[in-house]
């Protein structure tokens, strides 16, 4: 009985941090989708938005160190602190312009290659983005802080108590980020069903040509697109940061995506979002019963199993539309 | 708006009509070369689509037939020539460009949004009609719930016509290959365009599908006022519907007129209508 309600507690938990793997999993999908591109760089895009966000709220001088090395200067802040809705609006139109810069300076001059070239582009644009968010805000761990309510939530704590004798511990963090998280993705689904720039992603995402021949800018989209992954990067980088700080580790859940889209599929929404709260869930309630017998970090390798076994059997993963070759 | 004052929608095949129409030219053609590498697709080609006109173009297979309407639609660049829309050179345009002038289009091999509902397929036909972007969409929710609606009574009664509301709900992926050919022309239609392309928009159909297809043609082009290019290889549908003919072999055009001047004339005689069997 005890170890049920742990294993309650631990699937709550779970549940949560698979929520976080879920949001950088629907950047993927949103810009594969819309232009056939695995973008590697869509964790380094979280953790870039994080230190953009950061170093805008402590008014951090960008470049700083380069510019004091070059200049001999001594220019490290400007001496405001932002208000956090002011520096995520910020933050948001630098990814906006990101986008336009990874459009026009890339892949525009890519059309019609390998999505092999265009993945390694993608890989290249990881590197360099973490290098340039180095250069900009510097190395060091970071913390961030927009407000977020945080700690033990209390109300489970004592409500579980009451019922099983032992309290939750709930983040009330993880409690935000999942409501956040759902609210983001009504909003998604809302934009892409209910406007004009959603349907036309949604032509795009489906035949590009058939799309140029209803007017739509595949230009235009593949931009919106990247500024749309980039606002999720964002949510996903805050969360993420607020709970163990900027740091370029961050980047990392790039990698975890991975098995996350393995099983969801590369194209499904909703395959991201169940295949980040299976994995999510999956690897604490495995840890929690199984790593004990076989000596622990079970969470490391995990994920990737767990992925390689659908990958055999199930190749299109949950979501993913069954691929029949026709002869 | 002129209007054909009388077009045979029976088709007799034996009383082409003339060409009493004639409004002022919505494009023309002049002096149009393109080339792939070595092969050239079009040679030096001229010739113009009047207002309120149906223009055909055949010829036999590989003469550059779609190709044509594929630089009329953006989609290929001649490397020579100059096309003139509506009066004005046109410049060098993206194919979504050319579609926001009002040019619409369908494909020989058909390209539809396969996993989308029949309705969403002609509803992406409106997306130029849609002003409401996503700044309005949040601000003014009234008026852009009012112009989807707008919108999509329009597609409900293009989808009436062309008597595909038994499928409006059908994801395409799961159609027929003539109801998708109904589909697309929806599409297109849907944006209203002043000038319609159609790359064979028989072919393959059986005999009945073909029909309703010349019935839909014919009263778009009469009733709607929409000028429309069409590409076919069925003789006796072209001689039924168009006003005017083009002719192509080889890249090259080897004959413009009536389908009564083009049933006559030797050079396509030679050159065509022995490679036909129909
Ligand atoms: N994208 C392309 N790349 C290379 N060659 C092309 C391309 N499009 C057309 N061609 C060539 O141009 C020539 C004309 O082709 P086009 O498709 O215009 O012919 P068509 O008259 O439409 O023939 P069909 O009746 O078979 O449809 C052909 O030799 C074809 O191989
Ligand atoms: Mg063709």
């Amino acid at each position: 009985m005890d170890n049920l309600i742990f294993a309650a507690e631990v699937f709550v938990n779970g549940l949560m941090a698979g929520v976080l793997y879920s949001l950088v999993a629907i950047g993927f999908v949103l810009i594969y989708k819309a232009s056939g591109i695995f973008n590697y760089a869509q964790g380094v895009m979280a953790l870039f938005s994080a230190l953009t966000l950061v170093g805008l709220m402590n008014g951090q001088v960008p470049f700083g160190h380069l510019i004091n090395a070059i200049f001999g200067t001594q220019v490290h802040h400007f001496g405001w602190h932002l208000p956090a809705i002011v520096a995520i609006v910020l933050t948001m139109g630098v990814m906006v312009a990101l986008a336009w810069i990874v459009q026009r300076v890339i892949f525009r001059h890519l059309i019609n290659q390998e999505p092999i070239i265009l993945f390694m582009a993608t890989i290249g644009l990881a590197y360099f983005m973490e290098g340039l968010g180095d250069m900009m805000w510097g190395a060091d761990i970071k913390k961030l802080d927009i407000g977020l309510p945080q700690g033990i939530n209390t109300g489970i704590d004592s409500f579980t108590a009451d019922l099983f004798g032992y309290g939750f511990f709930i983040d009330n963090l993880d409690i935000v980020a999942t409501f956040i998280a759902a609210g983001l993705v009504v909003v998604l689904v809302a934009f892409s069903h209910y406007t004009k720039q959603g349907r036309a992603m949604r032509a795009v995402a489906d035949d590009h040509q058939a799309a140029l021949s209803v007017g739509v800018s595949l230009n235009f989209i593949w931009i919106l697109v990247w500024s749309v992954a980039g606002f999720v990067a964002l949510v996903a980088g805050i969360m993420w940061g607020t709970k163990s700080g900027v740091q370029f580790s961050l980047s990392l859940i790039a990698l975890k995506a991975l098995p996350v889209l393995m099983l969801g599929g590369f194209t499904s929404i909703p395959g991201a979002i169940v295949g980040g709260l299976i994995i999510g869930i999956g690897e604490k309630l495995f840890e929690f019963s199984v790593g004990p017998i076989i000596g622990g970090a079970t969470e490391n390798w995990f994920a990737y199993v767990l992925a390689l076994i659908f990958l055999v059997f199930r190749p299109q993963g949950l979501f993913g539309e069954r691929i029949i070759e026709r002869v | 708006m002129i209007h054909a004052a009388t077009k045979g929608a029976e088709a007799s095949g034996d009383s082409p009509l003339a060409t009493d129409k004639a409004g002022d030219p919505i494009l023309e053609l002049r002096d149009i070369s393109l080339s792939f590498g070595g092969v050239a697709a079009i040679k030096d080609v001229s010739f113009d689509i009047l207002e309120g006109e149906i223009r055909a173009i055949i010829g036999p297979n590989g003469a550059g037939k779609s190709s044509i309407l594929n630089v009329i639609s953006g989609f290929y660049v001649p490397q020579e020539g100059r096309i003139v829309y509506r009066g004005a050179r046109r410049p060098s345009l993206k194919p979504y460009q050319v579609a926001r002038q009002g040019i619409a289009r369908t494909f020989q091999s058909i390209a539809l949004f396969e996993g989308m509902s029949v309705l969403d397929n002609v509803m992406t036909g409106r997306i130029n009609h849609m002003r409401s972007g996503l700044l309005s969409q949040a601000l003014w929710r009234g008026r852009a719930e009012r112009e989807e609606v707008e919108n999509r009574k329009f597609c409900e009664g293009i989808i009436d016509f062309l008597e595909i509301q038994h499928i409006r709900k059908t994801r395409v992926a799961q159609l027929p290959y003539g109801l998708k050919k109904r589909v697309e022309l929806a599409r297109a239609l849907a944006s209203e365009p002043k000038l319609l392309l159609l790359d064979e928009p028989m072919a393959g159909m059986s005999v009945e599908e073909k029909e309703d297809m010349c019935r839909f043609i014919l009263y778009v082009n009469d009733e709607i006022g929409t000028t429309i290019a069409l590409i076919e290889h069925d003789m006796g549908v072209v001689m039924d519907l168009s006003d005017r003919v083009v002719v192509m072999d080889y890249g090259r055009k080897i004959g413009d007129g009536s389908p009564d001047e083009i049933r006559n004339n030797q050079a396509v005689i030679d050159a065509y209508l022995g490679v036909v069997h129909d």
